[in-house]
């Protein structure tokens, strides 16, 4: 509402006409400028600004909702409260019923853990017909790193939902419901950003899924950090506005102890701080940085320990921390147990990663 | 005192200074006719600059009576009186409220920060919550307003912690033996949803003008205890080209806040994102929207993870003495942190291990495939 025209907002006529006579023409040319600008530039007193920058801002003011409203609005109207449900049911139990709509939920993981099997899954589970469960929609997947499978996909609804992947064409049917872009790079990206928010809505799109987001970024730019600051915005409000999950994945690299990987807030001296010789080892890091993980709402980590893989919800305002133990088979990913371990501070922010063949690792215990 | 000083419009000031009232004493004896014959304005334009005009030279006169020495000001004992009725919203966590001297304070502006998934939501969620308490269990008994810019209000988490508060103020009716009045945790939950005010703010001009127009808001809404930013910067970090208009959009909605809580005694939260900052060498952390912005706040608190807990810190007050202190985050909202004793300490190391943007020199993750 900050472009709404300030004479459509029932001003005074004089009022108005001054506005409109000094190029202030929207909400944000006004509310740009202080009272006293607005003195200045207009050439009317005090109280005549007051009163219209206070008739602006009321008007230029979204609405408010209570919560409750808003909590009977959700039930009410969605399906499934909200929630794309994943069918791992401890990890559903502790999301409150699956990937929360209206929201950026993020996969971190390190290579080859699972990221793109769950994205896999996801859309699987978006598109089924909703008398299966699903969603019963089309489901948009940007795949940026050229790993989407749709061998492997009919093969995960196949031996998940044997039910629906055996009936004639309908494999056909749920493939031909996920459409795959791949971007060769953030400019082309953008633009099919730009192109998908208008068939969102006309399409029937259930979930978006971007694998990976980290290498858009990083492909762009070999020097410094990426500018993501357009796409994290553009990102969460397309999320927020078409009321659909959107998956994200980021992939992981490491850190050396040496290379600035301690930060301490400024102002505070660092020679003060204790040195933690079991720091030392590399540990691995979101590739992100920090101004993207405070955009996503969700973040579940996928990472392996001493050979068991894991997936934590790491970043939640409505679930706890807790670990599951997965492993991946035909179906996709299962979770070994359904009652996760509830995890508190470094273990819950770190980011394990133990190669499978146990040959090779970058996990403390094992270098002792 | 000059008259290109006053509050007035520029034609008017400039008739007035080009007929020869430039100060004014030359201002203070002079008749509405007078002046509108001499400005060639209408006489109610003429009363108009003169009430502003006499407005301000009260600032300059020395009245009678021990308090108006200046017109609006108060002395520090009336100020002492007025602080000590001044009420807090508990934090619920017993710990982080001791540090804060009780809780978030009305009438002030506090500002929390810390990095992602850290609680800073939830800390917001649970003071909307907690200044619905009512006056019998010791709260507030009041509304809040929340103002989300980021899109990050869950609404299913609202409802558990207020439910969560609910049980907690039955549980407190056993204790003391009363008859549970009316207080059903269901009933109770429900009322404490539909006393928060969402606004959802999808951009910065918005963002000014829920600023502007909460006072008209809060009078149309009583009760409002707390108004609470979640968060201010994320508008602020995206796109925004024109530093100099950044600075000057902040500091106004500072003032504006800082006026919002004294004159309708509320408290004002402000939750704030972290940044990398180059300096001396190293990186550090520090909250975001820069060093003009840090004198914005009254308060400023900064969460972080210490090892294995989330502690709060209070960087900067007038009237507390810096010191941290533990909490947790549950299913039913911030608590006190139990596995941990006490601890205050005034010199607290901040540490974090916490990842930042850098050229990507090392891929050791890859090459273990």
């Amino acid at each position: 509402m900050a472009n709404k025209l300030i004479c459509e907002m029932g001003l005074p006529k004089s009022t108005a006409n001054v506005f409109s006579a000094r190029n202030i023409i929207t909400a944000k040319d006004a509310l740009s400028l202080s009272e006293f600008e607005l003195m200045e530039l207009l050439d009317v007193g005090l109280e005549e600004v007051m009163m219209a920058v206070g008739h602006i801002s009321e008007i230029a003011c979204p609405p408010y909702q209570t919560a409750l409203s808003l909590l009977e609005q959700r039930n009410h109207n969605e399906y499934l409260a909200g929630h794309l449900p994943t069918r791992l049911k401890g990890l559903d139990a502790a999301l409150c019923g699956g990937i929360p709509f209206g929201v950026v939920t993020e996969l971190v993981g390190p290579a080859g853990i699972g990221k793109t099997q769950f994205c896999l899954k996801l859309a699987l589970l978006a598109s089924l017909p909703t008398s299966h469960g699903g969603l019963g929609g089309r489901v948009i997947y940007i795949d940026v790193e050229s790993k989407f499978s749709s061998r492997r996909m009919i093969e995960m609804g196949l031996s998940s939902f044997p039910e629906i992947f055996n009936m004639e064409g309908m494999a056909q049917e749920m493939a031909g419901r996920i459409l795959v872009l791949q971007p060769a790079s953030l400019s082309e990206f953008t633009e099919s950003l730009q192109k998908i928010k208008i068939s969102l809505l006309q399409h029937d799109v259930k979930l978006v899924i971007i694998d990976s987001m980290t290498a858009l970024a990083s492909g762009e730019y070999s020097q410094g950090p990426p500018r993501l600051g357009w796409h994290i915005s553009f990102i969460k409000s397309l999320a927020e506005f078409c009321r659909i999950p959107i998956v994200v994945t980021n992939q992981v690299r490491s850190q050396v102890r040496d290379e600035a990987s301690r930060y301490v807030f400024q102002g505070q001296s660092r020679s003060d701080t204790v040195e933690d010789p079991s720091k030392f080892d590399y540990h691995l890091v979101a590739a992100l940085g920090i101004h993207w993980a405070h955009a996503v709402s969700i973040r579940l980590v996928l990472e392996s320990r001493s050979g068991q893989r894991l997936i934590k919800i790491t970043k939640s305002s409505i679930s706890p921390t807790v670990a599951f133990s997965f492993r991946i088979n035909a179906s996709g990913i299962l979770l070994l147990n359904n009652e996760g371990e509830e995890m508190t501070g470094p273990e819950a922010n770190t980011i394990h990663c133990q190669d499978h063949s146990g040959i090779i690792n970058y996990d403390r215990e094992a270098l002792q | 005192m000059e008259v290109s000083s006053l509050p007035i419009s520029a034609s008017h000031r400039g008739k007035l200074i080009s007929a020869g009232y430039t100060s004014l004493s030359s201002l203070s004896s002079l008749s509405p006719s007078r002046l509108a014959q001499d400005l060639k304005i209408s006489e109610n334009e003429a009363v108009g600059i003169l009430k502003v005009a006499s407005g301000r030279s009260g600032l300059d006169k020395i009245e009678n009576g021990s308090h108006a020495i200046v017109n609006g000001a108060q002395t520090a004992w009336d100020m002492l009186h007025e602080e000590e009725y001044s009420a807090c919203i508990s934090t619920s966590c017993s710990d982080l409220d001791e540090i804060l001297g009780g809780g978030i304070h009305c009438r002030e502006v506090t500002e929390i920060g810390g990095v992602p998934g850290i609680g800073k939501t939830q800390l917001g969620i649970q003071l909307a919550v907690n200044a619905q308490i009512p006056a019998d269990y010791g709260g507030l008994g009041g509304k809040a307003v929340y103002i989300d810019t980021e899109g990050s209000f869950m609404v299913e988490r609202v409802s558990q912690i207020a439910e969560a508060c609910a049980q907690d103020l039955l549980e407190y009716d056993s204790l003391m033996r009363r008859d549970s009045q009316a207080c059903h945790v269901d009933k109770q939950s429900k009322s404490f949803l539909d006393n928060i005010f969402y606004f959802r703010i999808c951009t910065y001009t918005e963002q000014i003008a829920v600023i502007n127009y909460l006072e008209k808001f809060i009078l149309e809404h009583k009760d409002v205890k707390v108004v609470i930013i979640d968060s201010i910067t994320f508008h602020f970090r995206q796109d925004f080209e024109d530093m100099a208009l950044r600075t000057r959009l902040l500091s106004g909605m500072a003032l504006k806040l800082m006026k919002l809580a004294k004159k309708f005694n509320l408290a004002v939260v402000l939750l704030n994102q972290v940044t990398t900052k180059y300096l001396e060498g190293s990186f550090q952390l520090t909250l975001a929207l820069g060093d003009s912005w840090a004198h914005a706040a009254t308060n400023r608190i900064i969460l972080y993870w210490n090892g294995n807990e989330r502690y709060a810190y209070i960087d900067k007050s007038p009237s507390l003495p810096s010191a941290s202190a533990p909490y947790a985050v549950t299913s039913r909202g911030i608590m006190l942190n139990s596995q941990s004793p006490f601890i205050v300490s005034s010199a607290y190391f901040v540490v974090f291990f916490y990842p930042v943007n850098q050229p990507r020199k090392h891929n050791r993750h890859k090459k273990g495939q």
